[in-house]
């Protein structure tokens, strides 16, 4: 006889095989996104801060009379050479070294632009200069690597980039109250730099800025009109349905073409300037019109017929009609397609590399023509080089990154929920 | 300069309007007759006239303008060498220009280089001047004729509609031009390589090697050199390599997912699992690309070395496993969409007869929404072959013919972007190598989703 119990009971374990299969599927999914967030979000946070360390300056070697220093401009101030005085004012932390060695060990504890530094607290307080005053230097990448715990103390000393004697310096100096753990502003106002800890963001923010207006002011209204075009006045024929399967297409075409693109045409063609964020924006804006135009049509066929209709009756012309009620009641969805829109252009990194905007650049750009890198493209560029300390300063990187991402989506969301009209 | 000039037209352009709208207005008041178009169409006409002839006649000016510089500033060099090349042209030029603005990059300077550079300061200055000079008349002359042209039988607002309707049209020509720019572009490097570089030992070739093409002078190179540098089958393999092992990860976590999302979770669930989910669409690739090389990588490597195969530090397991996980959404949203348009009057059918819910979805909810994930599935590959950050930052340079998850698998996006990063030689069939690549990957992914998009045509059920 049929046991049908039995076979019930099989199939009730597949039903709850096959929910724990879906289960481990979407926690995995779920799971993921938590690491990645948490894995970027532990090692970027650091990078917000840095390790200073005070040495005592006596700037009456400099002037005997300190207060002449609030007479000297900027400039002259700037043209002082410092730089034996700031070896000495460092040495004097441990006035006992004598071996020129280990006084350049000492030295190296520092950032390399240390006379900088020195000049730009002489510059700041120029108007009340004591004869000997604290100064935090920045110190080097090692050591603030080491601070932050990101070095291991323990590995034999030929392995590490921190020598014995400096992690000893260290320690006294931190005994001593001398190592102050502080807000590295200059992280996010400063171009990149070839020691880690001094290299910012700044200027990667500033090109991506750039880039993202550009791509604003260019795909915005060229989307819109394009989408009124085709959804409002465009005659249903064959010519406006290859126009249409160009823009679908074009949606799929791998984010690379379109560097090519601008490699081969932009560049080479029309010859506008390499590496910069008017010719990224021009890529990019190109790259993200398919989406403005896909959002800007399905809102624009959202709006009801009878609101043509309606100013159709009372003698307004298609023209009018569209301009002056459609439109406007579609603009919305079009804002909330456009932000989505930037958002991808500013993830955006392969096309970005092949218009050469992966150049090292020092200065923080000022104009759209200035050759500039952009936040994913610093990303790219630091999570190639070796040292420790740019390790820390992609992931922080990064995070400014999605935490822009962030706040466009959010901005998107927010244009929906407060706009949208269901009809 | 340009920006000034604009910002002028613009000036008059607004000037032209308030001009004629008060012109209409005097014209109503003035004339008996019957104006037929609202005041402000009037001010439209002017401003159109004044801005777009102008505007147009001032980017026809810079597009040329490098050229007439070059010819002109360069007469003397080509008189004494007339078949100076292109990049000696681009390099004498950018030295003329570093002279005029005062930087030094050589000791000596030729007399010919300070003609030029007198030269050159004289034609920029003209071209300037001239710009200025013909691009304000047009824009003065032009607001003349339209503001003569106002009177009371015009039809302004006619004339302001269709140069609106012209100016939609032309919007959505872009989309076309960029097409036929991609097209055009990829083309044309491509074909020249392809006069260089034959065909199939392009597609069929199994060495790609081309920095060596690179290392030797590009004026002796050796046909031999060529046919054994540019054979692109080992890319096209890692390519599918790494594709599919993002496939094996994202189709059944995206489906899975898709399914409980739809069938079994609560709507609140769904309220909030699936916007995190979609999270993973929106994070730039060059992230995962830095956590597939620095954390994934490494795990992958421990984990396999454990094992005990040896595993290179940069395998195609860890690209293809995190590319996988950026596919997800892709997979799983489209799919949710197919499940959910699938009828409620098939599952509650399936349940009368007794089915559980996962035998409802395995055999009638799967095979009805099969067409359209399938289609998902298409669209998430050729998402996965061309994408590019994960597998520049994760997977390997060297190109080896290799089904070795553990190896390292290059990529076609991969060699374009080591080919195209940094400083380009043009006109070297490695650059030009690239392009054929772009070409290869432009059409793969085009098909794709041509196939993606019939497959959902053809074979979707329609239940209503």
């Amino acid at each position: 006889m049929f046991d049908a119990s039995a076979n019930l009971k099989k199939r009730l374990k597949s039903e709850r095989r096959f929910q724990i299969f879906c289960i481990t599927a979407i926690s995995f999914a779920l799971i993921f996104v938590l690491i990645l967030f948490l894995n970027i979000f532990s090692s970027g946070y650091s990078a917000f801060y840095k390790t200073t360390i005070a040495i005592d300056v006596d700037y009456s070697q400099v002037i005997e009379d300190t207060t002449q220093f609030a007479a000297m401009s900027d400039d002259e101030i700037n043209k002082l050479d410092l730089f034996r005085f700031s070896k000495k004012s460092i040495y004097s932390l441990f006035p006992d070294i004598e071996d020129r060695k280990e006084k350049k060990l000492l030295i190296r504890i520092f950032s390399i632009e240390y006379e900088d530094e020195i000049k730009q607290f002489l510059i700041k307080n120029k108007e009340n200069i004591k004869k000997i005053e604290t100064v935090y230097l920045t110190a080097s990448d090692d050591v603030d690597q080491v601070r932050k715990g990101n070095y291991p103390r323990d590995l034999p000393e030929e392995r590490r980039r921190i020598k014995d004697i400096q992690l000893e310096y260290y320690d006294i100096l931190e005994n001593n109250g001398r190592v102050k753990y502080v807000f590295n502003i200059p992280f996010l106002t400063r171009g990149d730099s070839r020691e880690p800890e001094l290299a910012g963001v700044g200027g990667s923010i500033v090109g991506s800025f750039l880039t993202i207006i550009t791509v604003l002011i260019l795909s915005f209204p060229i989307g819109i009109l394009a989408a009124v075009y085709l959804q409002e006045f465009a005659k249903s024929n064959r010519f406006t349905d290859f126009i249409e399967i160009n823009i679908n297409n074009l949606a799929a075409v791998p984010s690379i073409v379109f560097g090519l693109l601008g490699l081969g045409i932009i560049l080479n063609v029309f010859g506008l300037p390499r590496s910069t964020p008017l010719v990224g924006g021009i890529v990019l804006s190109l790259m993200t019109l398919p989406t403005i135009i896909i959002a800007t049509r399905a809102s624009l066929r959202a709006v009801p017929p009878s609101i043509r209709e309606g100013a159709l009756a009372v003698g307004a012309t298609k023209m009018q009609a569209v301009m002056h009620h459609v439109v406007p009641l579609a603009m919305p969805g079009a804002l909330t397609g456009t932000i989505i829109g930037l958002a991808q252009a500013l993830g955006e990194t392969a096309p970005l590399l092949l218009i050469g905007m992966v150049a090292f650049v020092v200065d923080v750009p000022s104009s759209p023509l200035d050759a500039s890198a952009s936040l994913p493209v610093q990303v790219y560029l630091w999570a190639e080089s070796a040292e420790r300390g740019y390790v820390e300063k992609t992931s922080a990187t990064i995070m400014l990154l999605l935490g822009f991402l962030i706040l466009l989506n959010l901005t998107a969301v927010l244009i929906r929920r407060k706009f949208e009209t269901k009809w | 300069m340009g920006l000034f000039l604009i910002l002028l037209i613009l000036t008059i352009g607004a000037f032209g309007f308030f001009i004629g709208r008060l012109k209409a207005i005097k014209l109503r008041s003035a004339s008996q007759k019957k104006i037929t178009s609202l005041n402000h169409y009037y001010g439209y006409y002017i401003a159109i006239f004044a801005i777009v002839p102008s505007l147009l006649v001032f980017l026809a000016i810079t597009a040329f303008q490098g050229y007439i510089v070059e010819v002109y500033v360069l007469s003397d060099f080509i008189d004494l060498n007339p078949n100076l090349l292109a990049s000696d042209k681009n390099l004498l030029l950018a030295q003329i220009i570093n002279t005029s603005e005062g930087i030094k990059l050589f000791d000596e300077i030729s007399p010919l280089i300070t003609d030029a550079v007198d030269k050159y300061i004289y034609i920029e200055e003209l071209i300037d001047t001239l710009t200025y000079v013909i691009v304000l008349s047009v824009a003065g002359l032009l607001s003349l004729f339209a503001y003569v042209k106002i009177k009371s039988n015009l039809d302004s607002r006619k004339f302001v509609e269709s140069f609106l309707l012209i100016l939609f049209f032309t919007c959505s020509l872009v989309a076309i031009m960029t097409t036929v720019g991609i097209i055009f572009s990829l083309l044309y490097e491509t074909l020249k390589f392809f006069s260089q570089v034959p065909i199939t030992d392009f597609l069929f070739g199994l060495n790609w090697s081309p920095q060596r093409v690179f290392v030797r002078d590009s004026g002796d190179l050796d046909t031999r050199d060529l046919q054994n540098a540019f054979g692109a089958l080992p890319l096209f393999a890692g390519t599918f390599l790494i594709a599919f092992i993002a496939m094996c990860v994202a189709i059944p976590v995206g489906l899975m997912t898709a399914i409980y999302l739809a069938e079994y979770a609560s709507p609140n669930l769904r309220d909030w699992a699936k916007p995190i989910i979609e999270i993973l669409a929106g994070i730039p690739t060059v992230v995962y690309g830095f956590f597939a090389a620095l954390t994934v990588a490494p795990i992958v490597r421990d984990l396999g070395q454990n094992a005990g195969f040896t595993v290179s530090s940069e395998s195609a397991l860890a690209a293809g496993f995190v590319m996988g996980i950026m596919i997800i959404p892709f997979v799983s949203s489209l799919s949710d969409d197919v499940i959910n348009s699938v009828p409620q009057s098939l599952r509650e059918g399936s349940y009368a007869m007794g089915a559980t819910k996962s035998e409802t979805i395995r055999k009638v909810l799967l095979p009805a929404a099969l067409p359209g994930i399938v289609g998902s599935f298409l669209l998430a590959v050729s998402r996965a072959i061309g994408e590019t950050m994960i597998v520049v930052m994760a997977a390997g340079l060297a190109a080896k013919l290799t089904a070795n998850p553990f190896d390292a698998a290059t990529t076609i996006t991969t060699q374009i972007v080591v080919i195209l990063i940094g400083d380009q030689e043009f006109d070297s069939p490695k650059t030009q190598a690239a392009f054929a690549l772009g070409l290869t990957l432009f059409i793969v992914t085009l098909l794709l989703n041509f196939i993606a998009l019939q497959v959902v045509k053809k074979y979707t059920e329609r239940y209503d």
